[in-house]
């Protein structure tokens, strides 16, 4: 299973990168962690004439908390970000802690898992869960491409073929705010036949804000709005979360494939859906 | 296609090699360094047997590209030992049995090396978790993981 | 003769280099002027080949060479087949068995997706797999057949138009008279289990390295496989030269299981390159061929009755079975027949009667992995008593403790033959004994007590059951080759191949006691033609016990000759001399010890003498194994089931088994934990899926998934035993028994967990969405 033959390209810029990319357009693949890119390599299911390799590309491997938010460099690794996340978005390292096994942390990029856009995966339904910002970069111009329009299809965004991600930017949930994330695998670190990442915020008892996204379910991860309408001002009881992840999974179109057919995923994105609200209203404090 | 020449450190000797691009660094080790130790599972990042630390954290060395690590310090499972003497990593495993065909092994020692380097008293879900990306079809990976709580022991007793 | 070294927990000789990463596995071998092969394969589950072209690929840089079949017309014989059935099996069972030659590249109909179509030899792998992808090939697809059981109607497309149907082997057998005994019967249980297609999966691919010396017409070659002889005879046939010309050496092997115990194109063709190029070829299998061209196994479907009076006593069963083979017919009776041999397993049951159906579909071919048919058919069996049990109320072990057949019911003639054609007769174990230990070592009383409190609230855990009786040890032999150097140090040469059982030790052990030698002076290899040449290779449990006798056989004449030397030398009677770590010495007299090697040095001529002996302290031996001799073991499982997902999670796994005399019973408990990690695999998480235009689905290790550390539990095994009285050293194979049990027990204690739901756990693997719809539709 040896590549087809490329070109290398190993830019120390933005610009040299951006140019790069102008240049070949469809023909290029940018090379970040690798984890998912050098598979499709190897089995020729991508055959680039040019593989531009950003890990040499200065100032992209900063993690900046600013604000109610974070900004990711997109050369960041996700082990980085599971261990800085630990104390400050916990939802985030439960989350990375699924992603592959270390070794493929230590290379994948937060980033890249991004750029991806496989519906299995667990960052880019954070991003949308957490109304996250991709920002893009390319010869033309920079722009922030917000989760909700970013994630197109499977293995489909909205990037430009010229255009390089440089940073995501995320939000952090307010200090009070529960969270919850369930997975349902193969195996341990295998993507995930359905999951959810769920933020809950309560004020006076009653459910401020609600965050519910699901990923591995549909063609691209999901932001269950009905049921986060539904939530809103209600108690987190047992009924209103039953009922919120009913509503998570009606009309939800799921996918069937070699390990799960639609109506599992439909199924268990419910069941999975309950415990992670569970979870995040067991963690969640009210409003100080 | 266009080849570059690319200066690496592997468990502490210094090469120089001349590789095309798509050539993969286990190929390189392999075939250029005669370090055949590192082995090939997959190639496509599931099997771990490919496992190499690159600056002491475990990598798959079937999806980094030789040209990728000029400058690079990498330890194969060659470096593990220190001339006829074995680390004691490798002690343990000899000792629990921790290994059969072999093919796994050099992957799953650097992988426990990097964990206990990392957590040196790891308990067993922990020990099951760090070593989850390493497919062993011999063991079952019950001595594996008694290998490497003997090789904790080992390290936290001298 | 001592027992020093036969049964004790020794560290494992062969190691270091291991540890080192300095074992020498087929893609370490390194040559001068090596060439590298790919292949070209048929992308078509059904296609007729209409026409290659391979101008453009040739024209590719570093291209060698490109080679079809037409290329190759000269030289390409059909590939080996094997299963012949023996004499007294013949006599007894009336089979319906087809054979069509499968060419080592395709000829005119491709068969199966990853069927070898071209050959290309270049510089590098990487330029053969872009010259591989410059051949134009014109198909032409025909009807694909997908499904074992249409596929052996009458109606299917066929896959060799000439059988005129797609069975392969066909055969019906019984013992007693099942139907009367059926319908006598108090309770019927009639159900249809599946096992899917799941394979042996080494981690290490196949691989060969051939290499031509024209100077002498010899042939060298170095092949992942466990039958190099095997290999030697198809290449004998294949290249029209002598065995002594052609060497097969089986290097260090990751891994093997039966997946490289099959013959396969890729033996001939590499050193058919080789020797059409003059330049030595090496050919490594990647993941992704391997999945599509390395032999595939399992995959049965079972229609199983089981009859029973009230009381849970088992009075008759009754199997229709389907067992999906691929595209070609490569094993004969082998698998079918083992399936049948092993169906009634531990129970007390006179009244059987199979129907068996070996069909042809368009798949990678099968061979036999792991158990070979004998985890098919104990889930079949041992989940129709499950669900009887259910049926009649009664508790799993309680039906197992009323059926199983007693230790002084042994030994138990069956009145019908092995697959090795003697008569199939059960020697010794004790099944209720090996049932109570893995029930107490499982604290089954402890989990039953528990288990109702724990479902209330909300906690899902089942456990789970099953037994074995494996006829392992298949013959006819294994031959051993040993010698003394001039130091006294012993090489022992077999025609088994290790793949991790750890040989290099056990085999040493063996050789050690009976020699009266330090364990270290003993040196063995193995799977090399040039050194020993009459072999059959490791596959069936068999090597401990055929090998391990000649070895034995073999140490005992060579002792003999030392011990005659050595009384010459020592100037006593032979029957005074001993040998012990390393030195003859006269009973009663320390002090005449002399070392071996000094033994070894006085029987050579001088100038001034002669020789005390003839310096030739060697023998061969190849020790009678007429027929196999019966291990046995109880599995128990424990799991926790999650109702709202279908996920199994694994707590607990217990094996309690005999093998006989143990060798190295450190060896022996690491191949159960391996048996059952690819048992569990095949229970939870294998399959080779494919569609129904016979597209292979699982292309690379993402989609078949091979158990993790983090999914098996710690397994706890006992030993038990009970001597073989079959083979002086009173040993049984158990390489596959840890893969025989587990769907069963796993599935059981599935079926276990959800008893109040009803659930039926009937196809394995036990997935989270098979699980989840079983709940989903259970009646209770």
């Amino acid at each position: 299973m040896k590549p087809a033959p490329f070109e290398y390209a190993d830019p120390h810029t933005v610009e040299e990168a951006v140019t790069l990319l102008a240049a070949h357009g469809d023909d290029a693949k940018v090379l970040a962690g690798g984890q998912s890119l050098v598979p499709m390599l190897a089995l020729r299911l991508a055959r680039p004439s040019i593989v531009v390799d950003v890990n040499r590309v200065a100032g992209l491997d900063s993690i900046t908390p600013s604000g109610t938010g974070v900004a990711v460099g997109a050369l960041v690794r996700q082990r980085t970000l599971e261990r800085w996340a630990a104390d400050r978005l916990p939802l985030l390292t439960a989350a990375l802690r699924h992603v592959g096994h270390a070794p493929i942390r230590t290379r994948g990029t937060v980033a890249g898992s991004v750029a991806h856009a496989d519906p299995a995966s667990e960052l880019p339904a954070l991003l949308l869960c957490l109304d996250g910002v991709v920002v893009a970069q390319s010869r033309r111009s920079t722009r922030t491409i917000a989760a909700a329009e970013f994630f197109q299809g499977p293995l489909m965004t909205a990037l430009a073929p010229d255009e390089l991600v440089t940073e995501t930017r995320w939000k952090l949930p307010a200090a009070h705010a529960g969270w919850g994330f369930r997975e349902m695998a193969r195996r341990h670190g295998d993507f995930a036949l359905v999951g959810v990442a769920v933020v809950l915020t309560l004020a006076r008892g009653a459910v401020a804000d609600a965050r519910i996204a699901l990923f591995g379910a549909a063609a691209t991860p999901v932001r269950a709005g009905a049921a986060e309408q539904a939530l809103r001002g209600q108690p987190p009881s047992e009924s209103a979360l039953a009922e919120a992840a009913r509503l998570a999974t009606t009309g939800l179109e799921t996918v069937s494939d070699l390990h799960a057919p639609a109506a599992y995923r439909a199924s268990v994105a419910r069941t999975l859906t309950a415990r992670a609200l569970a979870d995040a209203a067991a963690r969640a404090k009210d409003a100080p | 296609m266009t080849p570059r020449t690319v200066h690496l450190t592997v468990n502490g000797a210094p090469h120089a090699v001349t590789v095309e691009p798509r050539r993969t660094l286990t190929d390189v080790l392999r075939e250029d360094l005669g370090l055949t130790g590192t082995h090939i599972g997959c190639e496509h990042g599931v099997c771990g047997a490919c496992t190499v630390l690159w600056d002491g954290q475990p990598v798959r060395s079937c999806l980094l590209f030789a040209i990728q690590l000029d400058g690079a310090a990498l330890t194969t499972v060659e470096g593990l030992s220190d001339g006829e003497r074995l680390h004691p990593i490798q002690e343990a495993f000899w000792a629990t049995h921790g290994l059969q065909c072999g093919f796994c092994t050099p992957g799953i020692l650097l992988t426990a090396k990097a964990l206990l380097d990392d957590n040196p008293s790891p308990d067993e879900t922990e020990i099951r978790e760090a070593i989850g990306g390493n497919l062993c079809r011999c063991t079952g990976y019950h001595f594996i993981v008694q290998a490497i709580v003997a090789a904790a022991r080992r390290r936290t007793s001298t | 003769m001592g027992a020093k070294y036969f049964g004790a927990a020794v560290r494992r000789r062969e190691d270091p280099r291991f540890l080192r990463g300095e074992g020498r596995f087929v893609d370490d071998v390194a040559l001068p002027g090596l060439l590298h092969a790919a292949f070209l394969r048929s992308p078509h589950a059904h296609a007729r080949l209409v026409s290659i072209d391979a101008a453009r690929a040739r024209r590719l840089p570093g291209v060698a060479a490109v080679f079809s079949h037409a290329d190759l017309a000269r030289w390409m014989k059909p590939l080996p087949v094997f299963g012949a059935t023996p004499p007294g099996l013949a006599a007894a069972v009336r089979f319906d068995v087809r054979h069509a030659p499968q060419w080592a590249l395709c000829k005119d109909v491709a068969r199966h997706v990853g069927e070898a179509v071209a050959m290309v030899v270049a510089d590098s792998r990487a330029r053969a797999e872009d010259a591989a992808e410059a051949i134009d090939v014109a198909w032409e697809p025909l009807p694909a057949v997908a499904d074992m059981v249409s596929a052996g109607e009458a109606g299917a497309p066929l896959l060799h138009p000439e059988w005129a149907t797609n069975v392969a082997v066909g055969f019906t057998h019984g013992i007693g008279d099942a139907e009367r005994a059926l319908a006598a019967a108090d309770v019927v249980l009639e159900e249809t289990f599946r096992i899917q297609r799941y394979v042996g999966m080494p981690l290490e691919t196949r691989g060969v390295v051939a290499q031509w010396d024209r100077r002498d017409g010899t042939l060298t070659t170095w092949n992942s496989t466990q039958v190099s002889h095997f290999v030697q005879q198809g290449l004998v046939t294949a290249l029209e030269l002598p065995p002594h010309k052609i060497r097969v050496i089986a290097p260090d092997l990751g891994g093997g299981f039966g997946t490289k115990a099959s013959g396969y194109p890729e033996d001939v063709l590499v050193p058919l390159a080789a020797r059409a190029l003059n330049r030595p070829v090496k050919w490594i299998e990647d993941r992704r061929e391997h999945m599509m061209a390395a032999a595939h196994a399992r995959h049965q479907t079972h229609t199983i009755r089981l009859g029973a009076h009230r009381d849970g006593t088992i009075v008759g069963l009754a199997d229709r079975i389907w067992l999906d083979l691929g595209a070609y017919n490569v094993w004969g009776i082998v698998l079918p027949y083992n399936t049948v041999a092993h169906l009634i397993g531990p129970y007390r049951i006179r009244d059987m009667k199979v129907e068996v159906k070996g069909v042809v579909t368009n798949k990678t071919p099968n061979a036999p992995y792991r158990g070979a048919g004998r985890p098919e058919t104990v889930f079949a069996m041992d989940r129709a008593v499950d669900c009887l049990a259910r049926r009649l109320g009664m508790d799993p072990a309680d039906i197992r403790r009323k059926n199983y057949i007693r230790a002084d019911e042994l030994p138990w003639e069956f009145g019908m033959p092995y697959r090795d054609g003697n008569p199939l007769v059960y020697d010794s174990g004790d099944f209720p004994a090996a049932l109570e230990s893995a029930l107490g070592a499982a604290d089954y009383d402890g989990f039953r007590r528990e288990q109702a409190s724990l479902r209330a609230r909300g906690v899902w855990r089942g456990i789970g059951m099953s037994g074995y009786v494996e006829g392992t040890a298949i013959g006819p032999f294994e031959g051993a080759h040993l010698k003394l150097d001039l130091t006294g140090r012993v090489q022992v040469a077999t025609g088994a191949v290790n793949s991790g059982q750890g040989h290099e030790t056990a085999f040493a052990q063996v050789a050690a006691d009976v020699l009266g030698v330090p364990l270290d002076w003993v040196t063995v290899t193995g799977g090399d033609t040039a050194t020993v040449p009459f072999g059959v290779g490791t596959f069936a449990s068999r090597s401990g016990v055929t090998a391990g006798n000649s070895i034995a056989d073999a140490a005992r004449i060579v002792r003999a000759k030392l011990v005659a030397a050595a009384a010459t030398l020592l100037e006593a009677a032979p029957a005074d001399v001993e040998i012990e770590d390393g030195k003859a010495f006269v009973r009663g007299a320390p002090g005449s010890a002399v070392e071996l090697g000094k033994v070894v040095q006085a029987s050579i001529p001088t100038f001034a003498r002669p020789g005390v002996a003839t310096p030739d302290f060697e023998a061969s031996a190849y020790h009678h194994v007429p027929t196999v001799t019966y291990a046995s073991a109880v599995h128990v499982a424990q799991v926790e089931v999650d109702p709202g997902t279908g996920y199994v999670r694994l707590l607990k796994y217990v094996v309690a088994h005999d093998c006989g005399k143990v060798i190295n019973p450190t060896i022996v408990e690491g191949q159960v934990h391996g048996g059952v990690a690819q048992g569990v695999g095949g229970a939870l998480f294998e399959e080779m899926a494919y569609d129904g235009e016979g597209q292979l689905l699982t292309g690379t290790l993402m989609d078949y998934l091979v158990p993790s550390a983090t999914d098996l539990p710690p397994i706890d095994t006992v030993h038990l035993e009970y001597p073989s009285p079959r083979n002086p050293l009173g040993m049984k194979g158990l390489g596959e028994g840890g893969a025989i049990s587990p769907p069963a027990a796993i599935a059981n204690a599935i079926d276990d967990a959800l008893a109040p739901l009803g659930v039926r756990i009937t196809e394995t693997p036990a997935t989270p969405p098979r699980v989840l719809h079983a709940i989903e539709t259970a009646r209770p």
